[in-house]
């Protein structure tokens, strides 16, 4: 039964971990819904979050298989009830169009959107939250005409209380414990 | 992403020695004595550098990058220590890869050094350029690319440590000219910790005890070890543990040699063409105890239908191996040597001897059947079989045997009898036609032993039969064996058994292979009658240096048994 998974791949800085990480999901024909990279929160430490459905087995499959690459730390498959999660997006419409009639207030009232920039000729909208969410205000917005339009990769933020550093800090301990799997995938 | 460790990696060429001087000193720290190689344009500065070190590193020419990837594969697997393979940029570094691939399924350490164009080229289709960073990724345990010299010293230094801790496996370090010319200030320490990457895994004597409560609870036990036994040296207490239980041990392909054949606890050897008492009783088995081997299709069949009865304990070092195949009720993610070693303790000597006459049974039936033929065979034209018997009793399991792929290596691995650890040279997981002749090479310089002797097809032995250049160079003392039946003689089985006997494109017009290797200077003989054999053999191994035996086998023979594609294990085919 396949399932949406948020996974958070923590690894070293280096040239090259996003493709070693992508392979892995393309030789087991596995779709990656959304994608995201940047630097984390702890220093030097990478975080690509992918999102992808699959079954509980297979993620499990994968996430040992990322593990096994050298420069990845850790990695964490998390249901989308473990996390919290947001997306961004950004609309670029007509000042003319979102003028007429309540368009402007449907957007920021009804939909929690944000005007970032206002010209004369456009206005661009930033609108933050899940998916279903974005979608139903491009729905909307499709109306009455979009002229520009980009959805980000998701973003995660964990429930669990145990956090990175604590793993790091047991990766890089003399004694390098290994962690029990059920704190792994809790 | 940024580069390199937010390092700032100056290399303006300030310093003591160059890049290449340095790559050779290196090696030289790591305790390598014996490399295999081809040199062009861009590895110049380092091949230059080994000349100076003739003394300390015997580098030896191959005919073909890929033979020298192969030979260093056989020189790592007979030695336990990494394998080293040079080549230059370009054409050099993607006729390593099929190599790097066998040794990554095999998991076997090599530390592969290809030279790359000048770092201000890359990225413009330069002469002799490939991305072997990006076309090695999937097939190396690690790989990195070096674009100065101060990048050297801990590059190398992580590529010995990856590749022979943990499960080992090839790493591959692509090292730019300029790099290669650039000076450096010289400091060498090597790798002991890389903080993503912990080879040393901690015991949980919690799972080595649920492990001893089903084991000390089992009726029907089977042991089914692999490779990893082997690697982690772990022969010792696998024969313990079986001795002292009394549970059958059963080997995969690679894990022959890790117990004794003739032990009468061994249960025999699995998988496709394996033995038919473990593939059988594999299903009938209420607990099987996996040691350092990963259930591949080729061990366990349809999936579906393999040991239906059994609770799995799984003990191996990569975690990515646990459940992967099959889901396991124990699993013991750790070394083979230090979990056995913790095991044997809390296991209670124990013995099964009606559950090992089953075997026996089987054993028989096998025989009977199919061995007899196989190896005493009282007309007709010689069989493979027989061939591989002779040599195994004229060398009583004293020498190292290395294969190609096909039926000549189903048929050494059924009937040649290993009696000591790393005795076998083979491709398993790729299953690469081609790798026996070169593999010889780096297992005949790695070995001590007498004897080396390398079973190869017709087919196999013209896939990388330029290395004869190489055996004749360095008068490398292998033993040729060559099971001509002028047929790609497993795919033919195939057609036979599948595809209603249309041989397709599997018949081979051979050259006269006699006459080949006289022209390398290697003596040769060939045998098509029987009465020939053993006083052929026995003056093949009674001769000093290489030696090329050509015997005409058999044309239309199929390896028997077989557990045929889809088919459960207990489905094991005895007869055609």
């Amino acid at each position: 039964m396949n399932q949406e998974y948020t996974l958070s791949v923590f690894s070293e800085d280096h040239i090259g971990i996003l493709n070693q990480i992508t392979i892995i999901l393309t030789r087991r024909q596995i779709n990656i819904d959304s994608i995201t990279a940047s630097e984390s929160a702890v220093k030097g430490v990478h975080l690509i979050t992918i999102v992808v459905r699959t079954t509980p087995e297979m993620v499990q499959k994968v996430v040992r298989q990322m593990e096994k690459v050298i420069d990845v730390l850790k990695v964490f498959a998390h249901t989308s009830e473990e996390i919290v999660y947001q997306e961004i997006a950004l609309f670029k419409v007509s000042t003319k169009v979102m003028m007429s009639g309540t368009i402007t207030d449907q957007v920021v009232r009804y939909h929690n959107g944000r005007l970032v920039e206002v010209t004369p000729e456009y206005m661009v909208i930033e609108k933050t939250g899940h998916k279903d969410e974005i979608i139903e205000l491009l729905h909307f917005l499709e109306k009455h005409g979009i002229l520009q339009f980009v959805r980000s990769g998701r973003v995660a933020i964990t429930r669990q209380v145990k956090e990175l550093n604590t793993y790091l800090k047991e990766m890089d301990s003399a004694t390098r414990s290994k962690i029990p799997e059920s704190t792994i995938y809790n | 992403m940024k580069e390199n460790n937010n390092k700032n990696h100056n290399g303006n060429g300030q310093g003591e020695i160059s890049g290449a001087e340095a790559v050779i000193n290196i090696l030289i720290a790591e305790g390598v004595d014996t490399i295999f190689g081809y040199p062009g344009g861009a590895i110049m500065p380092i091949y230059d550098n080994l000349m100076n070190v003739e003394d300390k590193i015997t580098h030896v020419l191959t005919r073909h990058e890929q033979g020298a990837a192969h030979a260093a594969q056989g020189y790592a697997m007979v030695t336990g220590k990494p394998g080293v393979c040079l080549a230059t940029s370009g054409p050099g570094a993607t006729n390593l890869v099929t190599g790097i691939a066998n040794a990554y399924l095999d998991s076997v350490p090599v530390v592969f050094i290809t030279a790359q164009v000048v770092s201000t080229l890359i990225g413009t289709d330069a002469f002799q350029e490939t991305d072997i960073i990006g076309v090695s990724m999937p097939v190396t345990k690690w790989n990195c690319q070096v674009k100065s010299a101060d990048e050297i010293p801990e590059a190398l230094s992580k590529a010995f440590y990856i590749a022979t801790t943990g499960r080992p496996g090839p790493v591959l370090i692509d090292i730019t000219k300029d790099a290669q010319i650039q000076k450096l200030n010289f400091i060498y320490s090597k790798c002991d910790y890389i903080r993503s990457y912990n080879p040393h895994i901690p015991l949980h004597m919690k799972e080595i005890e649920s492990a001893a409560i089903l084991i000390n609870h089992a009726s029907r036990p089977m042991i089914i070890a692999g490779h990893g036994v082997l690697i982690s040296h772990a022969e010792e207490e696998l024969l313990k543990f079986a001795e002292k239980t009394g549970i059958p041990v059963a080997l995969t392909l690679l894990g022959l040699s890790a117990f004794p054949s003739s032990h009468r606890l061994y249960a025999g050897y699995l998988g496709m063409h394996g033995n038919y008492a473990p593939n059988v009783l594999t299903n009938q088995a209420d607990l099987l105890i996996a040691i350092g081997m990963r259930f591949d299709d080729r061990v366990t069949g349809n999936l579906k239908k393999y040991a239906p009865d059994a609770s799995v304990i799984h003990i191996d070092i990569d975690a990515a191996e646990i459940n992967k195949n099959v889901r396991v009720d124990v699993a013991i993610n750790n070394d083979a040597k230090e979990a056995l070693y913790n095991l044997i303790p809390l296991v209670n000597q124990n013995s099964y001897e009606k559950w090992i006459r089953e075997f026996r049974i089987y054993d028989k039936t096998e025989f009977d059947t199919v061995i007899k033929k196989d190896i005493k065979p009282e007309s007709g034209e010689i069989k493979m079989g027989e061939v591989v018997k002779m040599i195994s009793d004229l060398t009583k399991g004293d020498a190292v045997i290395v294969t190609d792929v096909g039926q000549n290596q189903m048929v050494t691995a059924r009937y040649y009898r290993f009696s000591e650890p790393n005795t076998l040279v083979t491709s398993g997981g790729l299953g690469t036609m081609g790798f026996g002749l070169p593999a010889s090479v780096g297992a005949r310089l790695g070995s001590h032993k007498k004897n080396v002797i390398t079973f190869l097809g017709d087919g196999g032995f013209q896939m990388t039969i330029q290395e004869l250049g190489t055996i004749m160079q360095y008068n490398i003392g292998v033993k040729i064996v060559i099971l001509n039946n002028s047929y790609l003689g497993m795919v033919r089985q195939w057609q036979d058994m599948f595809f209603s006997k249309r041989y397709a494109s599997t018949e081979m017009v051979n050259p006269d292979f006699v006459a080949i290797a006289a022209a390398y200077r290697i003596p040769a003989k060939k045998v098509s009658e029987r009465a020939d054999l053993e006083s052929s053999i026995k003056e093949m191994l009674a001769t000093d240096g290489p030696y090329l035996l050509e015997v005409t086998v058999e044309k239309e023979t199929n390896v028997m048994p077989m557990v045929q594609p889809g088919a459960s294990v207990s489905e094991i085919k005895l007869t055609h």
